[in-house]
């Protein structure tokens, strides 16, 4: 009888989280920053965002894409097949690390910040004092985190694709010697604009929604004290790693398999 | 409700009704806080004094009751308007909530550049202006991070007023604090009562303080008002209750025990569980 | 509010990933085909398609003349229909052209490869929409050792 309460507690506690969820969600989504005062909001959580990301996501793009390169020459060698080297490593990424890594990065990354942030002051009161300053905390705070993620996880996914395929370069072509010319030419060959390129872009927007959306909420939601902020950064972690795993396997059984 | 009162009166809370899950934290309350006069509300922690401040905010609903606020019933109003009227009211937080990603200068600058189309050499002039009337105008450059305790609770003084509103609720305002910073808010909280014309709510267990500046003031206990006056009619209140509270006696009408089933049955039934394992 | 320093470096990050994504269109796709480049096409049915795809290229002495753009089957005989995208420069194959499905070395990719048949008064030139009849199947290499091995079985009889 217990069990059977507690489960129903527990249903219930996860609907009623679902639907906090969904009006944050809806509240940051209806607050497009407006020009005059949201750019600078916007500029400052791009910056925080965005910029403060693209170490970490230039570093271990250029590393995964020396990696793919290696591994994949030793492999395609044994084929006599190492002119695929460049599509192989173009589309790896374009179609799958970019878009995940580079979303998980993220979320470690700034995701957790975020919800690190939001619950700092949300344990501070400075949401309770916005409030009461009549200034709505999910325009003012929550609707600028969400739109930078949204602008900066496609661009930084872009970024890692790149230099995943200069480090790929530089390892296939200048190191074990693979013709710079057929590596490009093949890739361009094999590499569709529309299929591999969009694709990957219309990913990353999806993983973007996803981990914003749970780093916001989580920030939002939490319990407001040291050990509420601590579960919840890492659960904001846990859950949209999980989620954007999940996701891009749907999302790659509808893009990529007819 | 006549309008006598309600000109009187700027907060006006009617049998008002609060529960947190099961819990009553309100039964049916009832008090008035008069324009322009500092107003305490005093009574043991965990009463739930800074819910009651969070219902004038209207940041959460009452189960019944009215709460009325420059004749408007703040439970009942749409999200703009309750917007509206919070633009007439601040609240000074216990932590002073300052925004740590600014500095002093924009905490102060920040609610009037959202609420204003104010230029920024006039907006400068205000933030000087509120800054100086809590004695920090030296300290406008500094980061939150730099201040103490009691200039932080200043500078959020200073942002409270920043749009001149009509009511502040303060949270515990001298709650850990040093006897100097202490002095400071006091004196700070009845001039900015007496200069503006200010209706002040002051939330506090800090007896000697609060008899010190409140005009009027309503002793919280129970689930309801056990006790109110002007300080003087307090001191001489004859509720055990109030006694207790007033001169800070551990055991009285407030129990030194929570509530426990007897303490020698617990004590025997406990260790005959042990003696039988 | 906003420091120069973070327009600045929120200026670069922008830039940046625009440039990535713009890079990663033009140098690592194909810019061809994508974009919807003037093109019109050409219909050629085939007993047996093989390992022919859609985007597979079409070539004419081993240039990229076009793309495959569809595969089906006829409503009425079930033969596969294949639809060439072919670009627009490539304007004047005649009637005569024949079409078969070639492969990239042993293993390597399908493609179609054209034929373009000769040109001469009495031998129109093909239009868009027009069927081109001259086609040759895929090879299927089972079929093939099938032939083969046959062969080689009538051949040791005599």
């Amino acid at each position: 009888m217990q069990q059977i309460q507690s489960l129903g507690k527990k249903t219930l506690q996860i609907i009623s989280g679902l639907g906090r969820a969904v009006i944050i969600l809806v509240s940051a989504l209806m607050h497009v920053p407006n020009i005059r005062k949201g750019t600078p909001l916007l500029m400052q959580q791009l910056y925080s965002v965005g910029v403060l990301s693209l170490l970490i996501i230039i570093v271990s793009g250029v590393f995964i894409g020396m990696v793919l390169a290696l591994q994949g020459y030793t492999i395609l060698v044994g084929y006599g097949a190492e002119a695929s080297l460049g599509p192989m490593v173009a589309l790896s990424l374009l179609r799958e690390l970019g878009p995940v890594v580079s979303a998980l990065l993220f979320a470690g990354r700034a995701g957790s910040a975020l919800t690190a942030e939001i619950g700092l002051m949300k344990a501070t009161e400075q949401l309770s004092s916005l409030e009461m300053m009549a200034i709505d905390p999910l325009r003012r705070v929550i609707a600028p985190r969400f739109w930078a993620g949204f602008i900066s996880l496609p661009l930084l996914a872009g970024i890692f694709s790149m230099v995943g395929i200069l480090g790929a370069h530089l390892v296939g072509v200048d190191w074990l010697g693979v013709d710079g010319g057929t590596f490009w030419s093949v890739m361009q060959d094999q590499v569709d604009f529309q299929k591999d390129i969009l694709n990957g872009v219309i990913k990353s927007i999806v993983f973007a929604f996803v981990v914003m959306w749970i780093a916001v909420y989580k920030g939002y939601d939490c319990e407001p004290t040291s050990e509420g902020i601590s579960r919840a950064t890492t659960s904001t972690v846990v859950q949209s790693s999980l989620l954007v795993l999940f996701l891009d396997f749907i999302l790659t059984a509808l893009m990529f398999v007819k | 409700m006549t309008s006598s009162v309600s000109e009187t009166n700027l907060v006006e809370i009617e049998n008002l009704t609060f529960k947190r899950g099961e819990r009553v934290i309100f039964d049916k309350m009832s008090l008035s806080i008069p324009k322009g006069k500092v107003t305490a509300i005093m009574g043991p922690s965990g009463i739930g004094k800074t819910t009651l401040l969070r219902l004038i905010g209207g940041q959460i609903k009452p189960e019944s009751g009215n709460i009325l606020f420059a004749g408007k019933n703040i439970p009942l109003l749409s999200r703009a308007e309750l917007y509206e009227a919070r633009k007439q009211m601040s609240m000074l937080f216990q932590s002073g909530a300052l925004f740590t990603e600014m500095s002093v200068y924009d905490n102060i600058a920040f609610p009037i550049r959202e609420h204003s189309q104010l230029s920024e050499a006039i907006i400068e002039k205000i933030v000087l202006m509120k800054l100086e009337a809590v004695g920090l105008r030296g300290a406008k450059d500094l980061q939150p991070s730099e201040l103490s305790g009691g200039m932080a609770r200043r500078i959020a003084l200073a942002r409270a007023i920043a749009l001149d509103p009509e009511l502040i609720l303060y949270d515990e305002p001298f709650a850990g604090q040093d006897p100097i910073s202490m002095g400071v808010i006091v004196r700070l909280i009845r001039s900015l009562s007496d200069a503006l014309g200010l209706t002040s709510i002051v939330v506090s267990h800090d007896v000697s303080e609060v008899m010190s500046i409140a005009d009027y003031i309503y002793i919280v206990a129970e689930k309801k008002v056990i006790g109110h006056g002007t300080p003087d009619q307090i001191r001489n209140d004859s509720s055990a209750l109030v006694r207790q509270f007033i001169n800070g006696e551990a055991d009285g009408a407030v129990p030194f025990h929570y509530e426990a089933p007897a303490y020698s049955g617990e004590l025997i039934k406990k260790h005959s569980k042990e003696l039988t394992k | 509010m906003v420091s120069k320093k973070v327009e600045l470096l929120v200026g670069f990050f922008v830039a940046l990933g625009l440039a990535a994504l713009l890079m990663l269109s033009l140098k690592v796709a194909n810019s061809g085909m994508g974009g919807g480049g003037e093109s019109y096409q050409l219909f050629a049915k085939f007993d047996n398609i093989g390992g022919l795809k859609v985007r597979s290229p079409i070539k004419v002495g081993g240039v990229v003349v076009g793309r495959v753009s569809n595969i089906s089957l006829d409503d009425q005989d079930y033969i596969p229909v294949v639809t060439l995208e072919i670009y627009q420069q490539y304007n004047k194959f005649s009637e005569a052209t024949s079409v078969s499905i070639l492969t990239a070395g042993l293993l390597g990719e399908q493609y179609l490869g054209v034929q373009p048949g000769f040109v001469h008064e009495s031998v129109g030139t093909l239009q868009p929409g027009d069927f081109i009849e001259d086609t040759k199947p895929a090879l299927v290499l089972e079929e093939l050792i099938g032939q083969f091995l046959f062969s080689q079985g009538s051949g040791e009889d005599k």
